[in-house]
């Protein structure tokens, strides 16, 4: 059941990707070219998410456990550190040379566009990397 | 614009298009279908991606952040990440079914270098990981969970990603 549930929320996800236009990575770009022709889309795309989970997640976290598991797996780091922001640079400037975050960068994947094929490729390999590199400073 | 242009906007609304729909006067018309044009499935879009990351973490207890469940799925647990895999098939079908059923097509978009590309990838691949969490994990449930760490790692990528893309188009003049 919870699979089937996962296999649900990836579904619904990828279809709201598909509908904002999030997939289409020069739309991104133009969200992101603040002082050129902007396009705002991406933050309504944000922010409806944001509306809904803001409301949700205060309602669902007050509960002591999910409807299907034991407990709920919540990050459990709090405070700030720097590896946090540096991995949020280094993923920001990824985010503005081609315009994908890895969730609409796998959502096109079964288009088979050989560009984004290779990106992909490619940030399975920094995916790796980083958690080589983790394992081995921690 | 009112009510009439908002309408108009309505059967407009990607998904459901109307491409007939009667438009007059045509100036104003086309300002009012513009902005709705742009805002309406945006909002429907992460109205959906707020919906899935409630689902799952209501059902499952799971941050619903694309690069923290590809890790799940990548690192070898036997049986037990699964459900990492099967939320990626859906991940992965998604836009067919949408463009099957809900009047949205493929992206086209302009071509970028192989360098940029595979230098892209590498930069978001590692980046994600090494800040745990991407636009989906960090924007969508972090903000959501009004999470510190959150709220300051979107505003650095955004930041970092329009510093990126000014120097790119506006300095360079690369698209």
């Amino acid at each position: 059941m919870r699979n089937i549930i996962a296999l649900l929320a990836g579904l619904i996800f990828s279809i709201g990707l598909a509908q904002s236009e999030m997939i289409n990575p020069d739309r991104v770009l133009g969200f992101l070219d603040v002082l050129g022709a902007w396009d705002p889309a991406l933050a309504f795309v944000l922010g409806g998410a944001v509306m809904v989970t803001v409301v949700t997640f205060r309602f669902i976290l007050k509960r002591t456990h999910p409807l299907l598991d034991k407990e709920f797996y919540l990050p459990t780091k709090e405070s700030l550190d720097a590896t946090l922001i540096i991995g949020a640079i280094i993923f920001g400037v990824g985010w503005g040379l081609y315009g994908y975050c890895p969730g609409p960068a796998l959502a096109a994947i079964l288009y088979f566009e050989p560009s984004n094929i290779l990106f992909v490729l490619s940030l399975l390999v920094g995916t790796v990397a980083a958690r080589k590199w983790v394992s081995r400073h921690a | 614009m009112g009510l009439y242009g908002f309408s108009i906007g309505l059967v407009r609304w990607q998904g459901f298009v109307y491409k007939s729909s009667p438009c007059f006067p045509v100036d104003k018309c086309d300002l009012a279908m513009l902005s709705f044009d742009v805002i309406l499935p945006a909002l429907l879009g992460g109205v959906l991606i707020g919906l899935s990351a409630s689902v799952l973490l209501l059902f499952n207890g799971r941050i619903m952040g694309v690069c923290g469940i590809l890790n799940q799925a990548i690192s070898f647990k036997g049986g037990e990440n699964l459900w990492a895999w099967l939320f990626l098939v859906g991940l992965l079908i998604g836009p067919l079914v949408s463009d099957a059923f809900l009047g949205t097509s493929q992206p086209m978009f302009e071509e970028r270098t192989f360098l940029v590309t595979v230098i892209a990838g590498l930069l978001v691949g590692f980046g994600t990981s090494l800040g745990s969490g991407c636009t989906s994990g960090h924007g969508v449930c972090g903000i959501g969970r009004l999470s510190q760490r959150s709220i300051v790692s979107v505003a650095v990528f955004m930041l970092a990603a329009m510093v990126t893309v000014y120097l790119f188009r506006q300095v360079l003049g690369a698209e």
